[in-house]
């Protein structure tokens, strides 16, 4: 860390920024990109497997008009952040930590020290911001994906039509449930960059090695995004009763 | 008096319960070509990473051109490592970068240098080691010696003042591996750098080196010109050279006085 610290304090000394930018935007393409399929998809089937479930239990007391509001709430607050953030660790954390794990086993990264280039800013930095920064726009894609979902099973099932549909979700949603999202998903991102990045970097023992390290990431940092999500319900919770 | 490039004294180095190296002495001097000869497992690479900091000691010092390595900051350090160029056993490329890449990545991290310079620099080096026609291919697509020669050439590219070969033609046929010993001899003297080479192959060895010496237990048993170890009285050198299977080596006596 103090490594790390004196190598980014270097870099702003000399003027460069304390991440290599053509790398950022490779992995912003990797991880936010390439990942919205995946988290479009998932978020789309959970949103009307949501509503489907919800919208028959409410339907016997005539209070199926609550669906909408439900999966905007659960998916802005809490569903969307939490999915997206196990999606992007299992996707783009494996991967992060496979490729950095391969590149440590293989002697690039001691060959990259070895030059006098701090890991840092070529290998870290860019990853770690790339999730940082995408997570927000994946857990976007997967709010109104859900929502998308929500919609069809309450125009099909519930008699919701799509207007209404969307008043009763503009009506239900409140600012602080796009903050508590918000916030979340920026946590998770950095949580699953820098545990991925972590992990992959401190590889030992050849293939076998690469494998219980990805393995180790991906587990940790679900693990870690599921407790700072509730130490997020609490807090905020404490915030905004 | 000629300053030492590099001077390691009293070096020691244990990982857990594993002594690798023991009170390790060894000073290199400018435009030397030192190999260092030892077993698999000796610890000859580890020397190569003590130097460029890589790895620290358990105790003793490591300098670079009279600067303790061992206590250098990470600034410090890397400005250092700038000076030194390392040639890999398995090459190291970075294999998400083509090869002009892979010599580009030091010149855009390390210096203010613009394109046109750096391609001029990369183009040179590539035609040091008669590898121009590779400039746009990726790792995966050379072969071991080309590998090789473009890890040589990246090291090159920063006009080293020393450059580091761990096992340079290990894993190469003879031919390439004659090639490889070549490129070295002809680089180091075009470039004035010093070299330190470390390798189990006494052919290449021989070939190559102003200066021998036998990494063992530890320890540096022998330290002297390519003819005088050639003919070392040394058991434990005599028996490395011949390549024989009767000897110390495998009886696990040492000839440094002590008992394994």
């Amino acid at each position: 860390m103090i490594d790390m610290a004196h190598e980014m304090g270097d870099n702003m000394f000399r003027g460069r920024p304390p991440f290599r930018v053509a790398i950022f935007f490779e992995q912003t393409d990797r991880a936010g990109v390439g990942s919205v399929p995946l988290v479009a998809l998932v978020s789309f089937f959970l949103g009307l497997t949501m509503s489907l479930l919800t919208g028959y239990q409410l339907r016997p007391y005539g209070t199926e008009r609550l669906v909408p509001g439900l999966v905007a709430i659960g998916f802005s607050r809490e569903l969307g952040p939490l999915i997206t953030g196990i999606m992007v660790a299992a996707r783009i954390g494996a991967a992060f930590t496979a490729e950095l794990g391969t590149m440590t086993v293989s002697e690039e990264v001691e060959a990259i020290e070895a030059m006098g280039i701090g890991p840092l800013r070529f290998l870290v930095a860019p990853r770690v911001l790339a999730v940082f920064l995408l997570m927000p726009c994946l857990v976007v894609i997967s709010n109104v994906m859900a929502d998308l979902g929500a919609a069809l099973i309450c125009k099909w099932q519930l008699a919701i039509p799509l207007l209404y549909f969307g008043d009763l979700v503009h009506t239900s949603i409140e600012s602080r449930d796009i903050i508590a999202g918000t916030v979340k998903s920026f946590l998770f991102g950095l949580i699953v960059g820098v545990v991925s990045c972590y992990k992959g970097l401190s590889v030992e023992g050849g293939a076998a090695g690469v494998g219980d390290s990805t393995t180790s990431s991906v587990v940790i940092a679900i693990t870690t995004v599921i407790i700072c999500d509730t130490l997020c319900n609490i807090v905020l919770v404490a915030i905004y009763p | 008096m000629e300053e030492h490039i590099v001077e390691m004294k009293g070096v020691a180095l244990a990982f857990g319960d594993k002594s690798i190296l023991k009170d390790l002495n060894i000073a290199v001097k400018p435009r030397e070509r030192l190999v260092v000869l030892g077993q698999s497992g000796s610890g000859k690479s580890t020397l190569l990473r003590l130097i460029v900091g890589i790895l620290s000691p358990n105790s003793g010092s490591v300098r670079f051109k009279g600067r303790e390595v061992t206590k250098m900051r990470r600034p410090h350090l890397n400005r250092m490592r700038q000076k030194i160029g390392m040639v890999y056993q398995y090459s190291a490329l970075i294999s998400s970068l083509s090869v002009r890449d892979n010599l580009a990545l030091p010149l855009e991290e390390l210096t203010v240098k613009g394109e046109e310079e750096i391609e001029k620099i990369i183009d040179e080096k590539l035609a040091m080691v008669d590898m121009q026609d590779t400039k746009l291919m990726m790792p995966s697509e050379l072969s071991g010696g080309m590998r090789k020669r473009i890890g040589l050439a990246r090291a090159l590219v920063m006009h080293p003042e020393l450059i580091l070969f761990d096992e340079p033609s290990a894993g190469l046929d003879p031919v390439i591996s004659s090639v490889i010993d070549e490129l070295i001899i002809s680089l180091t003297e075009k470039t004035d750098a010093t070299s330190i080479i470390v390798t189990h192959e006494m052919e290449s060895a021989f070939k190559i080196a102003t200066r021998m010496a036998m990494l063992y237990q530890g320890n540096i048993i022998e330290d002297s010109a390519p003819a005088a170890f050639r003919n070392s009285k040394n058991p434990v050198v005599s028996q490395f050279v011949s390549g024989s299977t009767k000897g110390p080596i495998l009886e696990g006596k040492n000839h440094g006085g002590q008992k394994k």
